[in-house]
């Protein structure tokens, strides 16, 4: 599998994600968003971070971006396109995605480790890991809050697209596990075709037992 | 331009003493721009001029120190070819001003200072001080701090890492925020900001300049009174996203051999920076104003040159280089300009509109820049005092809840999980613990830093403080499994013009000297802020001290949880009962008089290196060393890091117990030890003649003093994890 | 020519820095609040002399980047300079 990580002006995580996903075995080019044209890749990922300072909403500057374009059409053509955190927020600002990412509840940055239960691992993105096993992986955002119409809700429940739910160690989705006020405690979607994933988690801060966890890496093994 | 004069001088912060010799130096009185230029230079916080002489006494080198102060930071070498920069500086000022701004500029402050050393920053650390917790503007300023060291640092994407927040009523005029950043860097391509070359070109890049923070450094340098709320407009803003690019671009740049030096522009702007940068060299330097960014309108060479906007570098190029540099900075969508050209005249000069505007030798701002020894008292060890009527009736749970509960000794994890600690993927020891410690990107070994201080140890007695707070630090890396390599400093006090303030700063040099010095373990950087007053109320002489040491290889890094029950915890030091200065006896009583406890550097050294060999050979489980509240208070916190309890037994009356418990002692640690590790330690210790103490051992969910007090952990948890949540609720 | 943009959110949108800071001016003594949304503003100076042009151009803006149009609502106008 070959990989493709975009790099914003403000991207914080690409070096982060590259390093995960060539542990993996999964061969990484670095993509300036300035680049016409996307190297051959099965997978395209938007990494972490502040790109363009957050300026204006999170992710809407970067959703504007030249290689956005091959972006869109590799994922129209059915290519594996992953966003994580800001990733995820260009993922909804350029409408790959539904719905939006709105200021965390408590108004506050979040950086700490929380558990996901995976609704779904019957996707690209989580078929190595049990259906409805938790997942502890850390966040760190500040606009990581899912909100959605009650009919766009409904809409991702019937058609299986949400993916990943805070909930509590033991595997309970409620308001105390929600670090953020994410409708339906909502922490990934993917789109009705299943080729494009966005997440707030960070999977690629928890693919190393000396940075305290490993769950992460069920993402990085399915997509192999 | 306006007519320069004594009454302008004065208002520009500068004496009549110094306003004179600025005439004697220029051979003539110096126009508006040139008094602007030498108020900025002269003041306080650029020129040191009440603390240099007493910082050159400090001792600045081991066999690790590759470049000590009088660079933008200090380098130490790591093997490898490896080397990790760092350095500490304080932003008090401009955060009690507008605290989410202050903070987050003292922030990307630092970072400039590391990365235009050609590091890669890989690690923050903060400690911030407020007044009493119900002082009106506390719960305000509390949230500005931590909110703008969050906004910078997260958007920039260096993780923080480490820190201290304390509560004392002496910060209600003037809090602080000292910020720390810890960079790694190739040891043959670390830069400096010598300029040489006559005829290469200066250049300027980042952002535009306005009208920010004109006089920055000299309110730096002012003590606060009621109309410090009229001083909003001087405070400078941040911007992380251009500092994430400017960073970027810099180390692309410097991956070239263009460079011949590079100076960040931190307080004084262009006007130290450009200074600097050409006297180090013994050269002269011209600048063209007209050629410099301007984000605002008709800005005057006064403006230009005194402005404090952020993100901005000065680099002098070699010859012919200047495209290449260009097109990184455009890659980057910065701002690029070659302003000027080094020359020998050993002047600076300033042209605006085809005029000179300023003709100033350069010597005279920076060499010759005043040097005061001003008056000092000396401070004597204060009488012990006897606690016991104090401590005799006390609960032993209740005064450990109250401790735990109270804001200073609280968990602070309200504050650091607003800290992306994470990024970067390098953190192996996040806060909390001991020391953080960061992976050195690529390697298997590792970097320890820790920032520590003990105020109300200084106020009682500073040359004990300062010693104490250079081996808690070193302590701190010494638990993670560290070995402590170097210190830098942030030496914040009150006007040093008064004789008491300037003979606590002379005691703590002094007894900071002490310390790095039967450590080896001496001060590479650091910073000075004076003038921590408010209405003539000065705030404690906190000497804040950040400790960096080397993990020779990162799976030997040692934590302070638990790891079983049915272990051994020993205590390694000796205890003998020193309460006063205690949190229990200062911050649970109320009683502030007392002696600090005493340093023994000898036994810091002895017990020290005795911990570091125990963690080397694997002999202990967890390490923590012992400090506020003493041994029950760092128990309590091994056992709510680990969920795991313990029992341990004391002996003797309530007022022995309380003593042996509660006080402040210094040079001990707490280990919890396997059974089958016992003997061979006991060994050790008696060989080294150790002073160890089995006190009891872990035992699942329960802490328990026998006879005396059982408390689930859980229960101490949530005693430990509820004030800031409280605090910050409404 | 000059233009006003307002940004503002979608009525059934939540807004939790809106509820902040009207719990902050209650807090601060102005109690008879009974609602408080925020929004943006954005001043667009545009080399255009025909103002219904500029205000086409400005809705168009509004469209593909300064508002979010699942959330956010806008408006544009002229202003004097």
């Amino acid at each position: 599998m070959k990989a493709s990580v975009i790099v914003f002006p403000g991207s914080n995580c690409d070096r982060d994600i590259k390093i995960s996903l060539q542990k993996f075995g999964i061969k990484t080019s670095m993509v300036w968003h300035a680049d016409a044209k996307l190297p051959k890749s099965d997978l395209v990922v938007l990494p972490g971070g502040f790109s363009y300072g957050d300026y204006l909403r999170c992710g809407s500057i970067a959703s504007k971006s030249r290689i956005m374009k091959e972006v869109i059409n590799h994922s129209k053509k059915g290519g594996l396109v992953m966003g994580i955190c800001n990733g995820f927020q260009v993922l909804v600002e350029s409408g790959l995605l539904p719905g939006v990412l709105i200021r965390n509840i408590n108004l506050k940055f979040i950086c700490r480790n929380i558990t996901v239960k995976v609704t779904n691992n019957k996707t690209n993105f989580t078929s190595k890991a049990k259906r409805n096993s938790v997942l502890e992986i850390p966040i760190a955002h500040n606009e990581g809050n899912y909100f959605a119409s009650k009919d766009l809700i409904g809409q991702l429940e019937d058609n299986n697209q949400i993916v990943l739910q805070y909930c509590d160690a033991t595997g309970n989705i409620n308001e105390q596990s929600n670090p953020n006020g994410s409708m339906k405690n909502i922490a990934g979607i993917i789109n009705k075709k299943g080729n494009v994933f966005g997440l707030m988690p960070h999977p690629e801060r928890a693919a190393d037992s000396l940075l305290g966890g490993i769950d992460g890496s069920l993402i990085f093994k399915s997509l192999k | 331009m306006q007519e320069v004069n004594q009454e302008l001088a004065i208002k520009h912060g500068l004496t009549v003493g110094e306003y004179n010799k600025i005439i004697e130096l220029m051979g003539r009185n110096p126009n508006l721009v040139e008094l602007g230029i030498f108020s900025a230079m002269w003041n306080e916080h650029c020129s040191y001029k009440s603390s240099r002489i007493w910082l050159q006494t400090l001792p600045t080198k081991n066999k690790y120190v590759i470049q000590g102060p009088g660079e933008n930071a200090g380098v130490v070498d790591f093997g490898d070819g490896d080397v990790v920069i760092f350095k500490i500086e304080s932003h008090n000022h401009p955060s009690y001003i507008e605290p989410y701004q202050g903070a987050a500029t003292g922030v990307g402050g630092i970072l400039r200072d590391v990365f235009t050393m050609g590091a890669r920053p890989v690690a923050n650390l903060n400690s911030i001080r407020f007044g009493s917790p119900s002082h009106e503007k506390t719960k305000y300023l509390l949230n500005g701090v931590v909110s703008g060291i969050g906004g910078y640092g997260n958007c920039i994407g260096v993780p923080t890492v480490g820190g201290e927040t304390e509560f004392d009523e002496c910060y209600n005029g003037n809090i602080l925020v000292n910020a720390m950043n810890v960079g790694i860097a190739k040891k043959n391509k670390v830069f400096y900001s010598i300029a040489s070359g006559v005829g290469n070109p200066v250049v300027y890049v980042g952002s535009k300049t306005g009208r920010d923070g004109i006089h920055g450094a000299t309110m730096a340098s002012a003590e606060f009174d009621e109309d410090s709320e009229s001083k909003k407009p001087t405070v400078q803003v941040g911007d992380p996203f251009t500092e994430k690019l400017l960073l970027e671009a810099c180390l692309e740049l410097m991956q070239k051999k263009s460079i011949v030096s590079i100076q960040d522009m931190g307080a004084a702007g262009l006007t130290s920076s450009s200074i600097e940068m050409a006297s180090k060299g013994d050269l002269g330097i011209k600048i063209n104003l007209n050629l410099i960014p301007c984000r605002e309108n008709n800005m005057t060479p006064y403006e230009i040159m005194l402005s404090e906007s952020q993100e901005r570098m000065l680099i002098v190029l070699k010859k012919g280089k200047e495209n290449e540099a260009k097109k990184i900075f455009e890659k980057w969508g910065l701002d690029f300009a070659i302003i000027g050209r080094l020359t020998n005249t050993k002047k600076l000069e300033l042209e605006y509109n085809k005029k000179i505007v300023c003709s100033i030798p350069i010597h005279s701002l920076g060499d010759n820049a005043p040097k005061y020894k001003r008056e000092y008292i000396t401070y004597n060890y204060p009488k012990s005092i006897n606690h016991n009527s104090e401590i005799d009736k006390l609960d032993i749970k209740d005064s450990l809840l109250k401790i735990l509960s109270h804001p200073n000794y609280s968990n602070k994890s309200w504050v650091w999980e607003q800290y992306d600690h994470m990024v970067m993927t390098d953190t192996i020891q996040k806060p909390g613990g001991d020391s953080a410690v960061v992976r050195y990107h690529g390697k298997n070994k590792g970097i320890a830093a820790t920032v520590d201080c003990v105020p109300r140890y200084c106020k009682a007695h500073p040359k004990s403080g300062a010693m104490q707070a250079v081996c808690e630090t070193w302590r701190n890396l010494i638990s993670v499994g560290a070995q402590p390599i170097a210190i830098t400093n942030c030496l914040n006090f009150g006007n040093p013009e008064k004789k008491e303030i300037m003979g606590q700063f002379v005691d703590s040099i002094n007894g900071m000297k002490e310390a790095c010095e039967a450590l080896d373990y001496p001060v590479i950087s650091g910073n000075v802020s004076l003038y921590n007053e408010t209405n003539s109320v000065a705030i404690y002489p906190t000497p804040t001290i950040g400790g960096v040491g080397l993990l020779k290889n990162i799976n030997n890094m040692m934590t302070y949880n638990f790891k079983d029950s049915e272990n051994i915890i020993a205590v390694i030091g000796e205890t003998s009962g020193h309460l006063s200065q205690s949190a229990l006896i200062y911050d649970i009583i109320g009683n502030k008089e007392g002696p600090p406890p005493q340093i023994n550097l000898k036994e810091e050294k002895k017990n020290g290196l005795f911990v570091s060999e125990l963690i080397k050979n694997k002999l202990v489980n967890a390490v923590h060393d012992i400090s506020h509240g003493g041994i029950i208070v760092t128990l309590a916190e091994m056992c709510m890091a680990s969920n795991i309890g313990a029992k341990i037994k004391v002996s003797g009356s309530n007022t022995d117990k309380i003593k042996y418990l509660f006080s402040e002692d210094q040079a001990r640690y707490l280990v919890e030890i396997s059974k089958k590790n016992l003997e061979k330690i006991k060994k050790i210790s008696a060989t080294k003649n150790i002073k160890i103490d089995f006190i009891g051992k872990t035992q699942s969910e329960i802490f328990e003093i026998e006879n005396n007090l059982r408390i689930s952990v859980k229960e101490l948890k949530t005693n430990n994890e509820s004030w800031f949540k409280n605090y910050n609720k409404s | 020519m000059k233009l006003q943009v307002i940004v503002t959110l979608k009525k059934d949108v939540l807004d939790p820095q809106g509820s902040a800071i009207k719990n902050s001016l209650s807090n601060m003594g102005f109690k008879n609040i009974e609602k408080l949304r925020q929004g943006k503003t954005f001043e667009i100076t545009i080399k255009e002399k025909n103002e219904k042009v500029a205000l086409s151009k400005a809705k168009e803006m509004c469209e593909k980047l300064l508002a979010n149009m699942t959330i956010e609502d806008y408006s544009v106008k002229a202003i004097k300079e």
